[in-house]
């Protein structure tokens, strides 16, 4: 897709996971909203990923290790056609088949996340597999950066520099907030490029709510540069709905009739001009 | 007691490793720092390609084996029992078991092989953890040759398990490679109607022991060795219940949860039977020796000959 078709599906997308929240009473709204960009071009534009055989050896692996955003990935999953639209109506209900956090029994998910701290371990198990098996297939892992503060992180960031994993790309979702309030606050992690780097990684910040900087900067990447690949993304948490934005109680709130109504508008005046 | 193998079952198991991974590409050992301890040198440098090293990272190491096997590795990560049944247990309960990522721990010096290291060295509640982890499979063989046939039945196997080992060589339980092993089932190495000792890795040999010791006395006892703690072969137990009527387990592992915990979930419900269950009590395990610490808690030879001969009075 190009950046026109991105904007617009990511439009459509926030129509879609405000739906699915709203209809299942629960979600964690503000992150998904923020992180909803990044999977949009990730799966419509950057990832070798085929619906239709979801398990392909030489697939492009994506981790979401911040689980707790099942929702925004369940959104791009159905609309590329890897799961059905049935499941994301059932989502919330009992007996569901998709829980509040990704898992296997999900066609496009490589492993269960939910437990903060665990993606990037699997991820770097991904790519080292992708190395020894001479296979050019990418591993992406999408974090939060309020689980920045998990200690694991850390050890999956030495091994990637150990192994030299180039094929590995990390993302952290900088929205700035969890659900305390601000990360600085709770517990700060700044410099984040600083930390990265001198990890070894090659780190790449970008406009997480920009979709042609999203796309400019993974196109960006250098494959052969020997290191993993850190992109930071500053992002605004409850993007695209006004009341939402930046406002710490939608980490996991659910919005009432009105409110869906009025975010509703507010997406679609949006897509009538595109 | 009869003297130890020269190999302990580690080596066993880690010299097979290298037989399989000469063969199949696939075959990958993980490691936390623990290549000497898992003697896992060998491998090392005979099939670099296949070693990943992680560091002293325990969670990193089952996360990293997760991924590889995600993407059609066989990983097998190896380290001290103590710290993947800890450390990284949420690594295992979710990366492993949750998501049903076919990876190996094998969990060396488990038990109290650590004894005068202390607590943070044990591994005693390994069996009550893990089983209650869907679809986790746990087993603990007895000796050598039995951790040989253990490992070529369950390396290609599509399921997540943790093995446990302990440190030092044991008493070889089956004297000659033609024993028989049939993974998840129980084998009765000893037959006899008086009562029934069911031991699982390194008790197993205590147990054929003091059933010998029973035999002079003109009790039969029946010695059964389960290598596998999940599956469990709950037949072989039935049977033994039925047919004998006395029980005795034996466990390198605290009291709460483990083989004399599952044995007895079964009896309780099917066909309740007299019981003792041996092994570490609810307080942190004295500084001595692995055999001395199986002797004070009496999980061994003589403890269970003791235990037995209580029950049949």
């Amino acid at each position: 897709m190009d950046i026109k078709q991105l904007t617009k599906k990511s439009e459509q997308l926030r129509l879609d996971l405000l739906e699915l929240i709203h209809n299942a009473k629960t979600g964690h709204t503000g992150g998904d909203l923020s992180v909803l960009n990044v999977l949009n071009v990730l799966y419509n534009r950057i990832l070798n990923v085929n619906p239709q055989n979801p398990k392909d050896k030489d697939r492009d692996r994506f981790v979401l290790s911040k689980g707790h955003c099942a929702e925004a990935l369940y959104c791009v999953l159905a609309d590329r056609g890897f799961i059905p639209q049935e499941d994301i109506k059932n989502y919330g209900r009992d007996f569901a088949h998709l829980g509040g956090h990704p898992d296997v029994t999900i066609p496009g998910v490589e492993i269960n996340t939910g437990a903060l701290g665990h993606g990037l371990s699997a991820g770097v198990g991904m790519a080292l597999a992708a190395k020894m098996n001479k296979q050019s297939f990418k591993t992406f892992v999408v974090m939060g950066d309020g689980e920045q503060a998990e200690g694991s992180i850390y050890e999956a960031a030495m091994c990637a520099n150990k192994y030299h994993l180039d094929n590995l790309v990390a993302i952290i979702d900088r929205n700035g907030l969890q659900i305390s309030g601000s990360t600085e606050e709770v517990m700060p992690i700044e410099s984040i490029s600083d930390r990265w780097s001198a990890f070894g990684w090659d780190v790449k910040e970008m406009n997480g709510d920009s979709i042609s900087d999203i796309v400019d900067t993974f196109e960006s990447i250098n494959f052969s540069i020997g290191k993993p690949h850190l992109v930071i993304s500053h992002s605004t948490k409850g993007l695209g709905v006004s009341f939402m934005e930046g406002v710490a109680k939608w980490h996991h709130g659910v919005p009432d009739d009105e409110q869906f109504a009025i975010a509703k508008n507010e997406i679609s005046s949006r897509i009538s001009k595109l | 007691m009869k003297e130890p193998n020269k190999i302990p079952c580690r080596k066993s198991f880690t010299d097979t490793l290298i037989e399989l991974g000469r063969k199949d590409k696939d075959i990958v050992a993980v490691t936390s720092d623990a290549s000497g301890s898992a003697t896992l040198t060998d491998f090392a440098r005979l099939l670099p390609d296949q070693f990943v090293e992680v560091g002293i990272a325990e969670q990193n190491a089952i996360g990293v084996a997760a991924g590889l096997a995600s993407a059609g590795k066989k990983a097998f990560v190896f380290g001290p029992a103590c710290f993947y049944v800890a450390r990284a247990l949420e690594q295992v309960k979710v990366d492993m078991a949750y998501s049903q990522m076919p990876v190996k721990i094998l969990g060396v010096s488990g038990g109290v092989a650590y004894s005068q290291l202390g607590a943070t060295h044990h591994s005693l509640h390994d069996i009550a953890a893990l089983r209650t982890f869907p679809g986790m499979e746990v087993y603990l063989p007895s000796d050598v040759r039995q951790t040989r046939r253990l490992l070529l039945a369950i390396a290609d196997r599509k399921k997540p398990a943790y093995i446990r080992v302990g440190r030092n060589a044991v008493p070889d339980v089956y004297e000659s490679d033609d024993f028989d092993f049939s993974l998840g089932k129980g084998t009765t190495i000893m037959d006899g109607d008086d009562i029934t000792i069911i031991g699982t890795g390194e008790t197993v040999a205590n147990c054929k022991e003091a059933g010998e010791m029973l035999r002079k006395k003109g009790i039969k006892a029946r010695v059964i060795d389960i290598h596998s703690l999940k599956p469990f072969d709950k037949d072989i137990v039935l049977k033994a219940a039925k047919e004998t009527g006395r029980i005795v387990t034996a466990e390198e592992h605290s009291i709460y949860g483990g083989l004399g915990s599952i044995v007895a979930e079964i009896t309780a419900q099917e066909c309740p039977v007299k019981m003792r269950i041996l092994g570490v009590p609810d307080e942190n395990v004295i500084h001595a020796a692995p055999l001395t610490v199986f002797r004070h808690y009496g999980f061994d030879y003589q403890g269970i000959f003791d235990a037995c001969m209580a029950l049949l009075k």
